[in-house]
């Protein structure tokens, strides 16, 4: 969480200008033209009140004093209401060689390779000080019975090998497999759009986060996230969810889960590089996104994921 | 293939309380009572005119502690403000700054307008602390004349006819911010705001039923019986349009069978079972449904006109809080998994507890009696001074 905070702490309201630091600069350079206006009809303002209560110096009175609600509002209100996409594009502009050019990140799970190990879990936790009975990223296993029914279960963090679930019987199963969980990070991304405050914003890199300053902690977009990856943080009082390891993948590294992965059944890479593995296995091999018609457009994509997998 | 049990590990704590029942619960009363109250001031309803500044007030009272549930479950109240400085224009919920001060400020201009005669009259006749505080509510105007009263009067229509519109935006708006959310097949349909907003002048009408019938007990004075019975007629009918609503859309998603339809269905018959089928269906909708137009029957005696109608409208008020529970709790009873539910966990003390919630519903009515004593409810004499 620190690193959100990091991120959103040099907030401007004007764009690409990036002098403005915190003080919310509707005003010096970015709203230099209205505030002249406003202060002209403040300045007009004075005048027509010294003509007398007629008619006409009242219409003029509320004429402009509309004008000043409205440039009040256009210079304070409407500059904050889009601050945290140019506060993110700033700070970041520091870490990214190129900040103004959208870069793209992509996630890959391959069903066929998780053993369900459970250590990409504890190493999530870990590495994001997740608290206990909540989960950024998890894994489910799905066991088709020959009698058709199907049994979907939680892989615990200490793994499917010597957990309390049922063991696969090939007499009993037709098949089974694991399906790790974790933030789709949705290019139309539904918590983001139902956040009232800009706390939920998507970063250059096209990474849904969270602005631990802003949050109020509503939960709306818990309740909008299809897929059950928000959550509250009882420990912050913010609204908590995977961001794919950010302050490490703007580092270069990997996400913890990935690199904790024994079998590499998680792979993660840039979408604009068309050498990276995230990029070639997407461009030969069939994947499927969750939940596709609800239109988010996740960029994480399954391999070898059966619809059943939601 | 079999339905396994399986929740998202998140899913198991569920994020809105009780709060959340109760805010669309009082913002519906706000709406329906202002209804009511356009309905002398814009529509000319003279026979609701015992009961019209009643309605105001009651608005007014709902409405000014309708923040309150919200402030409790927010789990950053000290940034609360940030939904009015900082709103984000693609959320629904960002409206709601705009919208609820909006219609907080129409509410006081129109009450002042209503009571400005009476309120004048006493800061010119009363003294001592009581002078003090009708002259604070003059705002320095100590006169009413026939012109000015007019003005006034226009004013009062006016607001009332933009009024209606902001109840529907206010109570409507709260129906969209469930309809919106494409994620819980139990709450995204376009029906929502408007099955929020019929049901909303429902509980408005019933309220002011209660209410009046309570009052004019403990005044010891009977009620207006005429103006009984056309309240009661239109609690009739608003409760047709919104059970039929609340209905149609389930009838719709019962039919279409859609993909989560086989936990739609679980929800209603097994976990809903109680407050759906018989507080919501049985015991708020059929029985208010039977019993009011009995309730009116010009042969019906006064005394059992008012027993049938008050008792209708108590039930009535207790089916849309079951309707409001039963969309806010019961679209967090199933995970996203779509494959298993949860437990509301509903608590007695604490921020988001019963007790706290009991405190949040007696506060309007303790706000309303307390206006009762400042401002006259029921004296609809205009004191107007000829010019």
């Amino acid at each position: 969480m620190t690193f959100e905070l990091n991120i959103l702490s040099n907030h401007t309201n004007c764009g690409d200008s990036g002098g403005c630091g915190d003080s919310g600069c509707g005003g010096s350079s970015c709203g230099s033209s209205l505030e002249g206006e406003l202060l002209s009809s403040l300045v007009e303002g004075e005048g027509g009140c010294g003509e007398g209560p007629d008619v006409s110096s009242r219409r003029q009175f509320l004429k402009k004093a509309s004008t000043i609600a409205f440039g009040t509002f256009t210079l304070t209100v409407l500059p904050m209401s889009v601050a945290p996409q140019s506060a993110g594009e700033n700070a970041l502009g520091g870490s990214l060689s190129d900040a103004s050019k959208e870069v793209l990140y992509g996630f890959l799970v391959d069903t066929n390779k998780c053993v369900g190990t459970g250590k990409c879990l504890s190493a999530c936790r870990v590495e994001n000080d997740v608290p206990e009975g909540y989960a950024r990223t998890w894994v489910e296993r799905f066991v088709h019975y020959k009698d058709g029914t199907l049994q979907v279960d939680l892989v615990p963090e200490t793994g499917y090998a010597g957990s309390d679930l049922p063991a696969i019987d090939p007499e009993l199963v037709d098949r089974a497999y694991f399906a790790p969980k974790l933030c789709n990070q949705c290019a139309d991304a539904p918590c983001n759009q139902v956040c009232p405050v800009h706390a939920a914003f998507t970063s250059p890199e096209g990474i849904e986060l969270v602005d631990s300053e802003r949050c109020i902690g509503c939960a709306y977009c818990v309740q909008a996230c299809p897929y059950g990856v928000r959550f509250i943080n009882p420990e912050t009082s913010n609204a908590d969810k995977c961001t794919w390891c950010y302050h490490r993948i703007t580092k270069n590294e990997q996400p913890a889960c990935v690199e904790a992965c024994p079998v590499g059944a998680r792979v993660f890479g840039r979408l604009d590089d068309p050498e990276s593995e995230v990029s070639k296995r997407l461009a030969t091999i069939p994947t499927s996104v969750l939940k596709e018609h609800l239109g988010t457009h996740p960029k994480l994509h399954y391999v070898g994921k059966s619809g059943e997998v939601i | 293939m079999s339905d396994p049990s399986f929740v998202f590990p998140n899913d198991l704590h569920v994020p809105w309380s009780i709060m959340i029942v109760l805010y669309p619960y009082i913002t519906g009363l706000v709406a329906g009572a202002f209804v009511v109250s356009a309905l002398y001031h814009v529509f000319h309803q003279e026979v609701l005119k015992p009961v019209a500044r009643l309605a105001l007030v009651t608005a007014l009272c709902f409405c000014t502690f309708a923040t309150l549930p919200l402030l409790l479950h927010l789990h950053h109240p000290e940034r609360a403000f940030n939904i009015m400085i900082t709103p984000s224009t693609t959320s629904a919920m960002s409206g709601f700054g705009i919208i609820y001060s909006f219609y907080m400020l129409l509410l006081i201009v129109e009450v002042w307008l209503v009571f400005r005669p009476e309120i004048v009259e006493r800061a010119n006749s009363k003294t001592g602390l009581q002078g003090r505080i009708y002259r604070l509510l003059a705002l320095g105007n100590r006169e009413v004349t026939a012109t000015s009263h007019a003005a006034d009067e226009w004013l009062i229509r006016v607001l009332a006819i933009v009024g209606i519109p902001a109840a529907c935006v206010l109570h409507g708006y709260v129906g969209f911010l469930f309809g919106g959310v494409k994620a819980n097949p139990w709450w995204s349909t376009a029906l929502m705001p408007i099955i929020f907003l019929a049901s909303a002048i429902v509980s408005g009408i019933a309220a002011l039923i209660v209410l009046y019938l309570f009052i004019s007990w403990r005044r010891r004075t009977p009620p207006d019986i005429t103006c009984l019975r056309a309240m009661s007629h239109y609690l009739w009918i608003s409760l047709v349009i919104a059970v039929s609503l609340e209905m149609l859309e389930m009838l719709h998603m019962a039919y279409e069978s859609g993909a989560e339809w086989h936990v739609l269905s679980t929800l209603i018959t097994e976990h809903l079972a109680v407050s759906y089928g018989l507080i919501q269906v049985l015991i708020g909708s059929l029985i208010p449904f039977l019993l009011l137009p009995m309730a009116i029957r010009p042969s019906r005696s006064p005394r059992g006109m008012m027993w049938m109608s008050g008792f209708a409208s108590m039930l009535v008020l207790v089916q849309v809080f079951a309707m409001r529970w039963n969309v806010v709790v019961g679209g967090q009873l199933f995970s996203k998994s779509f494959r298993g539910f949860v437990e509301f966990p509903l608590h007695i003390g604490g921020r988001e507890g019963l007790i706290a919630a009991a405190v949040i519903m007696i506060l309007p009515l303790l706000g309303l009696w307390v206006a009762s004593k400042v401002l006259p409810l029921w004296e609809t004499d205009s004191i107007v001074s000829s010019t």
